[in-house]
């Protein structure tokens, strides 16, 4: 008798973990459409080839930067391991989570985010941290990132944070229950309108110039791993203009790469090298390039990798190849709805926000 | 650390946890440390308050029953002293006995006293100088209330010779600071707690279990019900413009809202000793099904209210000065003013006493003074009463008994709505309005989904109602309902507690709440 | 004995106070009653009720009460 009730305690508990894990699955946001920027940072996990070139960074990178195109013209084998608004310390960990599954030749860090200097959102770091696996770099992550209001248990359960959604569940929530599309072309979000750069306000002075101490040690720290691996760490700064990129940071980063021996290559400036025309090649007025400037940039800075990097061609190499056949193949359907979406409607209805389940 | 804090729950799993794998003679001891580091966790300058009330104590209970074992001894060895010689011998013990027992009084009343209305008075002496004094920055400890009464009880019996005094100055601080009945009582008495407050407890599935189901039942009620309808109870009394029927909402609300976190907590707080094998004193006895003010006040909270019984309405009832006065108004009133005085006096300085210990703010003495004359127009009614109910045959019938309990109610919640608004005019004016500007509207046209609830909020609280409404009225008239579910197969048992859990978890109003917006990236 | 069932029903007319050893218990004296009792005992026999002595145990009964009387008048 004693055993029975013992049996029907463990088996209530089994059922009741069983429960709530399921709950966790259906209420935490699946950012399947309109927001998917809480996607990107799990789908790396999905990826069956390794990579020569990671990209690290904000939306600098994961909005500017086509892999699909330094594949068709390079043969390179690319990730773009971005999210929004990613700060320096979460690049720095999703660089450490990465190596644990493959080791890049060449990282790439855009240096935007290293004008923050301290947490600053706590939706953004849901989206950037919730996709991540367990490590210790996620909870050194979670760690460096938690706002004031956080608590860690609340990442290692999201249920205890997303539960109140239970009242506001959507079509995609039990569509995706337990499997999720891929929103990403290796990182990448596509977008193909077009909306033409206006002209930014003039920047506003600051008072103090300095970039932040937790953002420069964490770069040095990225440095440092780079250079303990045998990586190649390049800095850029991608070419769009706003938010505004001040000199006196420019400089900073100057200072840095050169007492560090790594590349430093703000693109502001070669916009025309490039190629770009902010009247055509952004979607959102000049704050984030469009999958035609995406493209121009992964081709120009393709070259750049090439010249300076011994980055083998992949394209005959069977594996690879029918990996990023696939990718490319979702990117030209997805870029053909995308189109079609435009021509149809004057505007994209399943992608940004015009797509947020009301 | 609340309650309701991820912190106290993992602290909590913890104590569970190490209190059935140390042995025996650690578990008190344990429960000991982690009541401290409990306290020192809310703030180390607290335990300084509760290390001087517990020393203080330890030292004056350890004098009593040293002068009260002198006097046996001495009475037993001089059998021959006569009565008068007696008498007079007592006379000088309880002397000594009555001046350590005050110091000791002073000092724990004191502290309380300083700390937590030091404020008050100076707020009101400076209304009356007319401004310019600064309130200090006073720090009141956690629970203070509490711990104080719960001590200051256990000395004063161990005073009248009631209680065996505590040797052990460790079991005492045990006694003084055990963790669940900190912030929010009840207040046990130590006869009552110490037996198994000290003694070893092995591991048992029934009384562990019980304990849980209680737990999660307090959570239930906190968490699910509770804080959800908070919201907008703090809507309706924080802006002064939701009058008439919204007052009449608020009060309901908030007679819910009071009644799900007090017995919440208090689940909480029993449930902890029960899952230790612990046991501590009942305050709630379905207080909302009570007949009379009265009766609710002997259901409600009652271990405070059986504290102020017999430690100040009896004490000041039964005093020289009291009892002669009494007499006095007999000879000189007539027996029917000179039999109420007792009852009056000393039922006043109780409420007001009530009140302030509620909270330093006039609200909580005109609240107490209000729960007064409620309490003594009930009394004076009461042969009216009778001959209402001889007259008609009534008593005991359901729609009068349904009436009764709903007056009780509607009554306790008016008087409680001195809580609620920011002070005693407005709240005169408030409650008022109710009678005078009743705008029955507000119910059909979508008013009450703008007060910060929504419509799943009021689902979740209606359901939330109706399960607590259908357990109360178990418990009324067949009794244990986890009893009731024990002698289902197991699988009922755990199910319920999973249940609660799951429930608890997915519809609490806690945490950050999800709003989507948060999330759509649009900084740049 | 007599006097003290006197004040007992001068109280509640309608309890056997001679009979019911659960006075306390049962409700039937409520703490406004027994401060009433304390007052009356001390009018008519003249012993002052100390607090320590309220329990039920000796309020339960008329004839605990009486035995109280006694005990403290002998004191």
């Amino acid at each position: 008798m004693k055993g029975k009730r013992w049996l029907a305690a463990l088996l209530t508990a089994a059922v009741t973990v069983g429960v709530l894990y399921a709950a966790q699955r259906l209420l935490v946001p699946k950012y399947q459409r309109g927001i998917v920027e809480g996607s990107m940072v799990e789908e790396y996990y999905r990826e069956t080839v390794d990579h020569d070139v990671l990209f690290i960074g904000d939306c600098e990178v994961y909005e500017n930067f086509s892999p699909i195109t330094l594949w068709e013209d390079y043969g390179i084998s690319s990730y773009i391991r971005g999210s929004a608004q990613q700060l320096v310390w979460q690049s720095y960990y999703l660089l450490e989570d990465t190596l644990r599954y493959e080791t890049p030749k060449v990282v790439v860090f855009n240096v935007l985010a290293l004008k923050f200097n301290e947490p600053q959102n706590e939706a953004y770091n849901r989206m950037s941290i919730d996709g991540m696996r367990w490590s210790m770099s996620k909870v050194r992550n979670i760690l460096a990132s938690m706002t004031e209001q956080e608590h860690f248990v609340e990442y290692v359960f999201p249920l205890l944070r997303y539960h109140d959604r239970w009242s506001d569940l959507k079509h995609d929530d039990v569509a995706h229950w337990f499997g999720k599309d891929l929103v990403t072309h290796a990182g990448y979000y596509m977008r193909v309108d077009v909306e033409p750069e206006l002209g930014f306000p003039d920047p506003q002075p600051l008072a103090d110039y300095t970039l932040g101490d937790k953002a420069m040690d964490y770069l040095q720290r990225m440095t440092d791993l780079c250079r303990e691996k045998g990586i190649e760490l390049v800095l850029i700064k991608a070419p769009t203009e706003y938010p505004h990129w001040y000199e006196q940071w420019d400089q900073q980063v100057a200072d840095f790469a050169r007492e560090n021996g790594v590349p430093y290559i703000n693109y502001i400036p070669l916009q025309g090298d490039i190629g770009l025309d902010m009247a055509q090649d952004t979607y959102d007025a000049g704050l984030h390039l469009n999958t035609q400037g995406a493209e121009k940039m992964a081709a120009y800075f393709g070259a750049y990798l090439k010249e300076n990097y011994d980055l083998p061609d992949r394209r005959d190499d069977p594996v690879y190849a029918a990996a990023w056949q696939e990718k490319t193949d979702a990117y030209e359907r997805m870029k053909k709805q995308q189109y079609d979406e435009l021509a149809q409607y004057g505007q994209l209805v399943s992608f940004g926000a015009n797509a947020i389940e009301e | 650390m609340l309650f309701t804090s991820y912190a106290f729950v993992g602290f909590l799993a913890l104590v569970l946890l190490g209190y059935y794998l140390v042995p025996g003679r650690w578990q008190w001891p344990l429960l000991l440390a982690a009541s401290y580091g409990f306290y020192f966790a809310a703030s180390p300058y607290y335990l300084l308050f509760i290390l001087v009330t517990t020393a203080s104590t330890w030292v004056v209970s350890g004098r009593l029953s040293a002068l009260t074992a002198e006097q046996q001894a001495y009475l037993a060895a001089n059998g021959q002293l006569s009565r008068e010689e007696k008498k007079t011998y007592r006379a000088r013990i309880k002397k000594r006995k009555w001046a350590w027992l005050l110091a000791c009084l002073i000092l724990n009343i004191g502290i309380l006293s300083v700390t937590k209305y030091t404020n008050f008075v100076i707020r009101n002496i400076s209304h009356l100088v007319g401004g310019g004094l600064k309130p200090v920055d006073m720090i009141v400890p956690m629970g203070i209330s509490f711990y104080t009464f719960q001590t200051m009880g256990y000395i004063i019996d161990v005073y009248r010779g009631k209680q065996q005094a505590q040797p052990n100055f460790f079991k005492l601080a045990l006694f003084v600071s055990f963790f669940p009945q900190l912030v929010q009582g009840p207040i046990s008495r130590y006869g009552q707690l110490a037996p198994t407050l000290f003694s070893p407890h092995r591991f048992e599935e029934k009384t562990f279990s019980f304990g849980l189901m209680r737990i999660l039942w307090g959570y239930f009620k906190k968490v699910v019900l509770a804080d959800r309808i908070l919201a907008g109870v703090n809507t309706l009394v924080r802006d002064p413009a939701y009058t008439g029927a919204y007052v009449f909402v608020a009060m309901l609300f908030y007679a819910f809202e009071l009644y799900c976190d007090f017995t919440g907590g208090i689940d909480i707080t029993i449930g902890i000793g029960e899952a230790m094998g612990i046991r501590l004193p009942e305050n709630f006895d379905l207080p909302y099904f009570s007949k009379n003010i009265k009766e609710y006040w002997n259901r409600w909270h009652i271990t405070m209210g059986t504290w102020f019984t017999d430690y100040i309405f009896y004490p000041i009832s039964v005093c020289a000065p009291m009892l002669r006065l009494s007499k006095w108004s007999r000879e000189h009133l007539g027996q029917q003013v000179g039999k109420r005085v007792t009852v009056y006096l000393s039922s006043f300085v109780v409420w007001l006493a009530t009140g302030i210990w509620h909270g330093a703010a006039w609200n909580f003495v005109v609240w107490g003074l209000a729960n007064y004359v409620v309490i003594m127009i009930s009394q004076e009614l009461e042969p009216l009463y009778e001959r209402f109910h001889r007259r008609f045959a009534v008593r005991g019938k359901a729609p009068y008994e349904i009436f009764q309990v709903v007056r009780t109610i509607l009554l306790m919640s008016m008087i409680r709505m001195f809580d609620c608004y920011r002070d005693v005019p407005l709240t005169f004016a408030m409650v008022g309005s109710m009678f005078t500007r009743f705008d029955p509207g507000i119910f059909a046209d979508g008013s009450l989904l703008q007060i910060g609830l929504s419509g799943a909020d009021y689902l979740v609280l209606a359901v939330g109602f109706a399960v607590v409404l259908g357990v109360s009225l178990f418990k009324l008239k067949r009794g244990s309902v986890r009893q009731a579910l024990y002698q289902k197969p197991a699988g009922v048992f755990y199910g319920t507690m999973a249940l609660l859990l799951v429930c608890t978890v997915v519809f609490g109003a806690y945490g950050a709440g999800y709003d989507s917006a948060q999330f759509i990236y649009n900084q740049f | 004995m007599d006097e003290l069932l006197e004040i007992l029903r001068s109280l509640h007319p309608d309890v056997d106070f001679a009979e019911s050893d659960r006075l306390v218990d049962d409700k039937i004296l409520d703490s406004f009653d027994i401060v009433t009792i304390v007052a009356e005992i001390y009018d008519v026999f003249g012993v002052a009720v100390p607090a320590e002595e309220i329990v039920p145990a000796n309020f339960n009964s008329a004839e605990a009460l009486y035995a109280l009387v006694e005990r403290l008048e002998d004191e």
